[in-house]
């Protein structure tokens, strides 16, 4: 009997009061009992809209079923036919824009929690199974993923699954790019990201640390080495800042910059070695996940207030809402319509060696409000004259933002960017330019989402594997 | 891993070594830098290479103790492995068509400067070198100048070896009297820098600085190594590294890069007092 309740089961989360002063993970996951509740409210249409709102098409209504029958390991081998990473999935993509958005339930109250199960399923066998995915036995081919993200990781993993030998050339010196060092550990604890690492390890893939492609290595040396396809998910890329003056102060950061430091390097942590600037007043200047991930990055530092600075209103910030409520929950201050034009920074005029010196002390900002709208439909922010204040704050992290990476454009022939930087390839396969080279993710897109990545990266593989099996022939 | 193959302590503070890293020096160029971490929960820190030794596969890295990473690099050994090192990154110092050169390092950024000048010895260019420290405790690298260089100035601010006083001395000398060279490459503190650039600046002669922000990543990611360049009156940012390290001299913010090198001091200060009195306790 279907549950006809016309809201999602509410999902567990740690206290607002106390989340803002630890970085361990918000929300804790439904229990047995929650999914089993949860997944009779799916109605297991026929149409199943839902697969196709996901990038990896993963056959929802059939994990749910399994879920309803209490078979949580069926469930999850059918999420895992589709999914590489599906603790990181359930935990970071935006559903309710994508599976959930077509959920025939949303049309009269909220859709089925789709995320929620996906996670719950994904946990439940972390923390039951110990059997490694079934590898075909070895194909001889060799194939190089540039980068460990969730395009690289989704790519390797399905080669490795179909027989073939692969390699992760990883330029940090910790695999899981942006899970790593984008995403906070209250969202995504990274004992989730390692699992998924060491899965890929344990089925066979090599993953070489400290190897940046472009420098260490090039694409022709990687052919040279015997690959016969490379695939590159390098990720996004140079932090993009806003042009005004006072962008180099002393406390004025990139949010990769803010975030690396917390997470990669962790500096949250109180035995850690590496700075970072804590507690004061701090703004967030952008309207995306990384900003609300860096906004409650600082809350948990100890800031004292902090602020999303955004220039248009709620309805187009573009972070998911559940990020959104739960920045709003534990303190975070929005103010929108509101653009930076200049950071000011500290001068005493009678001290040149001071070292406070070049350290921000505001940001002067001017109101919008919102006008025709431009060419993606979305209505332009126009500057309200003589509305000029000062925001009292001695941090700025810019999160507006990212252009890609150079460093393997400008040492490969043959590889086309767009004018934005990214790699130019052929949607259906992920095909670049150039011969035995594909691409995907933030790479090729910029900014994008984890489960876009992972889509790219597993289209990539598909194609990687029609053409080598071709080859063989 | 990547095993220290040789270490050798150039002055008090100032170490010198050959790690293992075969991948990183098969690419290595003068001007390159690399980065490190000496252990499981330790920083990121940027070197520039000092040398390498491709049959080998040894990268050459020379340091001054300055914090808690560079102290705890500092205590390891021979045989001791470090558990990353990365590279290389940036862009090489460009070479091409150089004839004749005034080479300026001050400190342990002689050790930056010393491969370029070999790079253009090798090259046949005309080498002049120019080396500053604080006193003759301080002096590295000056037989290994000497062999490359066709003219060498070594120069002390208290005057106890070489010549009294900083490198702009004998630039200025040198070039009041008429000598003209294709371009000036130093490196340095940036103070040094800064007024290296000052003081070539008047006689229009190419001058390439070499910088060394704060870095995190090092790949192009986080955007913590930006600086300035004023060009025609508008201001560029630029990540040193991968558009870097090295600049045009003239072009460079200085007080802005000044600025930003001490965002962390007092932080570093502590670090490496608590590492001080860590290292007293084993010690003990």
């Amino acid at each position: 009997m279907a549950n006809m309740q016309p809201t999602k089961r509410p999902m567990p989360t740690q206290e607002p009061s106390a989340r803002a002063h630890n970085f361990d993970e918000v929300a804790l996951g439904y229990s047995e009992k929650d999914a089993l509740d949860e997944a009779l409210r799916c109605l297991n249409c026929k149409t199943m809209p839902c697969v196709g709102g996901c990038p990896v098409h993963v056959h929802i209504p059939a994990f749910i079923e399994r879920i309803k029958a209490c078979d949580f390991e069926g469930a999850y081998e059918i999420i895992a036919k589709s999914s590489s990473l599906p603790a990181v999935c359930g935990r970071v993509c935006p559903q309710e824009t994508q599976c959930e958005s077509k959920c025939v339930r949303g049309i009269k109250g909220e859709p089925v929690g789709i995320g929620r199960l996906e996670r719950f399923v994904a946990d439940y066998h972390n923390a039951h199974a110990t059997s490694v995915p079934e590898t075909l036995p070895k194909n001889g081919h060799k194939v190089a993923v540039i980068g460990s993200g969730p395009s690289g990781l989704t790519c390797a993993g399905d080669l490795a699954r179909l027989g073939y030998t692969v390699t992760v050339f990883e330029a940090l010196h910790k695999a899981g790019g942006v899970l790593v060092y984008g995403i906070p550990e209250f969202r995504l604890p990274k004992r989730i990201v390692e699992k998924e690492v060491n899965q890929l390890r344990a089925m066979g893939v090599e993953i070489l640390t400290n190897m940046i492609i472009g420098k260490t290595l090039t694409i022709d040396e990687l052919f040279e080495m015997g690959y016969e396809a490379v695939f590159i998910g390098s990720g996004a890329g140079l932090p993009r800042f806003m042009g005004i003056p006072g962008e180099s102060l002393k406390g004025v950061y990139s949010a990769n910059e803010f975030l690396t430091r917390s997470n990669l390097m962790k500096a949250y942590r109180a035995d850690s070695t590496t700075p970072i600037m804590k507690g004061g007043r701090v703004a967030v200047v952008g309207g995306g996940n990384v900003a609300m991930d860096a906004a409650r990055t600082a809350v948990r530092l100890g800031a004292e207030q902090v602020y999303i600075v955004y220039r248009r209103s709620m309805e187009e910030l573009p972070a998911r809402h559940e990020e959104v409520e739960h920045a709003m929950e534990e303190g975070v201050t929005f103010r929108l319509l509101t653009n930076p034009t200049e950071i000011v920074g500290y001068q005493n005029p009678d001290d040149k060696r001071d070292p406070k010196n070049g350290c921000v002390i505001g940001m002067v900002c001017e109101q919008m409000q919102l006008g025709e709208p431009d060419e993606r439909g979305r209505r332009r922010p126009v500057a309200i004259p003589d509305s000029h204040f000062v925001l009292d704050v001695d941090t700025v992290i810019m999160s507006i933002g990212t252009s890609p990476n150079p460093l393997i454009r400008s040492t490969t022939e043959g590889l086309q960017t767009n004018r934005h930087g990214g790699f130019i390839v052929e949607e259906e396969t992920g095909k670049t330019t150039r011969d035995g080279v594909y691409a995907g993710g933030d790479a090729v897109t910029g900014a994008a989402t984890v489960i876009s990545a992972m889509g790219a990266g597993k289209t990539a593989a598909a194609a990687i594997h029609k053409a080598l099996s071709e080859k063989t022939k | 891993m990547y095993t220290i193959v040789s270490k050798k302590q150039l002055n008090p503070s100032v170490v010198q070594m050959d790690i293992e890293a075969p991948f990183v020096a098969r690419k290595a160029q003068a001007g390159q830098f690399i980065i490190l971490r000496v252990d499981e929960e330790g920083e990121r820190i940027p070197l520039t290479v000092a040398g390498y030794d491709r049959e080998a596969g040894t990268v050459r890295i020379i340091f001054q103790t300055v914090g808690a990473t560079t102290d705890a690099l500092a205590r390891l050994h021979v045989g001791d492995a470090i558990c990353d090192f990365a590279g290389p990154l940036g862009e090489p110092t460009k070479l091409d068509g150089l004839r004749r050169v005034l080479i300026v390092g001050g400190g342990v950024g002689c050790a930056i400067a010393h491969p370029i000048a070999k790079a253009l010895h090798d090259m046949g260019a005309s080498v002049t070198s120019v080396i500053g420290f604080r006193n003759k405790d301080l002096v590295i690298l000056e037989d290994e100048f000497r062999s490359i260089s066709d003219r060498l100035f070594v120069m002390t601010d208290d005057g106890t070896y070489g010549e009294r006083g900083n490198v702009c001395l004998p630039i200025e000398r040198l070039l009041s009297a008429g000598e003209r060279f294709d371009e000036v490459i130093t490196i340095g503190p940036l103070v040094m820098m800064k007024f290296v650039v000052a003081s070539v600046r008047p006689y229009g002669i190419p001058c390439t600085v070499s910088m060394n922000p704060i870095m995190i990543d090092g790949t192009g990611m986080c955007g913590g190594c930006r600086l300035t360049l004023v060009r025609d009156g508008e201001r560029i940012v630029k990540f040193a590294c991968v558009d870097g390290p090295d600049f045009n001299g003239y072009e460079v913010d200085f007080d802005e890069a000044l600025s930003r090198g001490a965002m962390y001091r007092e932080f570093e200060m502590k670090a490496r007092e608590a590492s001080c009195c860590l290292f007293d306790k084993e010690v003990r």
